[in-house]
């Protein structure tokens, strides 16, 4: 149990997919602009993960260590991944609509999330079992929601304060990033403090 | 080796390509054809006029609702009502075309500000210090809540009060809703005066707040020879079914808050 937990804290904070090892930095930084977005954007990267945590694990487990075909990983991520996403939209679309209102542009927008595509990978290569794949995967999703609410939320500043006219619009998103990034390493080291 | 690589691909991408071909197949949503061409029809501007969220709210409520009206549309006009029957086959009705008009005249020279305001530069924030920033609280601020919200660029602000160009206003009504004092209106595209002042205080305190206000002396209701103006309120205005723009108003009006184009 400690252990899942730990993998969850692990994932949100020192791990974290967007401010420690910089992937999923597009919808990042394109996404953050308003609250509810970049909440809409993040609820539908969890869900993502888990599901295709759900379906890669087991693919790479069952089919490809088998058949010694490890370097297949990426390729047959990639194709998974994105039929999947396909797949979720199509099934959403029809039983559950609100849902996928809500979600709307950002289900297809998340088909090539180069941050979905690490999860599964790094859920493989730390060795995980199915059960500690998910959590890491839900894990990472919640780091992905975390980084996108703070920023939003940091982002909102930078568009109202009054900087130099040279730093106005990405310049000054892409310092604002690299400061929230920075203080998520005070993060390294604390988790496996706190729970052994 | 590589012939198994090759195998397991295919194989995979084969299911993957079979279950969302079934999938689409079979869990397809039944959308109405009518709302893309309904769609089609409408200008795009998203501009809400309507009463619905953007364009595509409307047109999915217009094939819902087989008695919603076709001319919600302000910025479409009557070519846009034209194209809705034709492909709703239902008959669409009159439009009259409308722009939005700022019911104020207080120029700079007319009238001055009753503070140094430097809060926030938005209408809606100076609103709730004292009622605004200029003596009349039924002025134009000119801070231009009205122009940022205005989806055709067509509001500019002179002379310390916002300007509505009638020739790139579409009607929507945006600034309508966005103008915390209340001033700016829907006029009938064709009207030839329009009354420049919204102030409903008496004339006494009118006049001293600005030298273009209404004063109420009901000069233009006795001299309209259409009997197309009221005074209620100490505020003139001009009903347009009976407005034939002959402009005699305009130039009884001492103030001169009536104008004639």
């Amino acid at each position: 149990m400690i252990e899942l937990v730990s993998i969850i804290m692990t994932a949100v904070l020192v791990n974290n997919y967007v401010l420690s090892q910089f992937l999923g930095i597009c919808p990042f930084l394109g996404v953050s602009k308003k609250l509810d977005q970049a909440f809409g954007m993040s609820v539908a990267v969890i869900f993502v993960m888990v599901i295709a945590t759900a379906v890669t694990w087991p693919i790479q487990t069952y089919v490809l260590d088998r058949n010694d075909l490890g370097y297949l990983q990426t390729i047959v991520f990639i194709l998974v991944i994105a039929s999947l996403v396909q797949l979720v939209e199509i099934v959403l679309h029809k039983y559950i609509p609100a849902l996928h209102a809500s979600l709307g542009v950002y289900l297809p927008l998340i088909t090539t999330n180069c941050a979905v595509l690490g999860c599964c990978i790094t859920n493989i290569d730390e060795g995980y079992t199915f059960v500690q794949a998910i959590f890491n995967a839900f894990g990472s999703g919640l780091g992905f929601m975390l980084a996108m609410v703070l920023f939003a939320g940091v982002r909102s500043r930078t568009e109202s304060c009054n900087c130099p006219e040279c730093f106005k619009g990405i310049p000054v998103t892409l310092l604002a990033a690299s400061i929230v990034s920075l203080s998520f390493m005070g993060f390294s080291g604390v988790v496996e403090g706190l729970l052994g | 080796m590589i012939v198994i690589a090759v195998i397991v691909v295919v194989i995979i991408g084969l299911v993957c390509a079979v279950m969302l071909s079934v999938a689409s197949k079979f869990m397809a949503v039944e959308v109405d054809e009518r709302v893309p061409l309904v769609r089609e029809c409408l200008p795009g501007a998203n501009c809400g006029g309507c009463g619905y969220p953007g364009c595509d709210g409307y047109a999915a409520a217009l094939v819902e609702d087989p008695d919603l009206p076709l001319t919600l549309c302000p910025p479409g006009g009557a070519a846009v009502v034209e194209k809705l029957s034709a492909v709703l086959g239902r008959s669409g009705g009159e439009i009259e075309a409308k722009v939005a008009h700022v019911r104020c005249g207080g120029v700079c020279g007319a009238t001055n500000a009753k503070m140094d305001y430097q809060g926030i530069s938005s209408c809606s924030a100076a609103k709730l210090l004292f009622g605004g920033t200029g003596k009349c609280v039924y002025g134009c601020m000119g801070l231009g809540d009205c122009a940022a919200v205005c989806p055709s660029d067509a509001v500019c602000i002179e002379n310390g009060i916002a300007h509505i160009d009638a020739r790139s206003c579409t009607g929507c009504a945006a600034c309508v809703k966005a103008c915390p004092s209340g001033i700016i209106e829907l006029v009938p595209a064709a009207a030839k005066v329009t009354v420049d002042c919204s102030s409903r205080e008496k004339g006494a305190a009118t006049r001293k707040n600005c030298t273009a206000g209404c004063i109420g002396c009901k000069l233009c209701e006795k001299n309209c020879p259409q009997g197309a103006i009221t005074v209620v309120d100490n505020l003139a205005s001009i009903d347009y079914d009976k407005c034939d723009g002959c402009g005699k108003c305009a130039s009884v009006c001492k103030p001169g808050c009536i104008i004639a184009g």
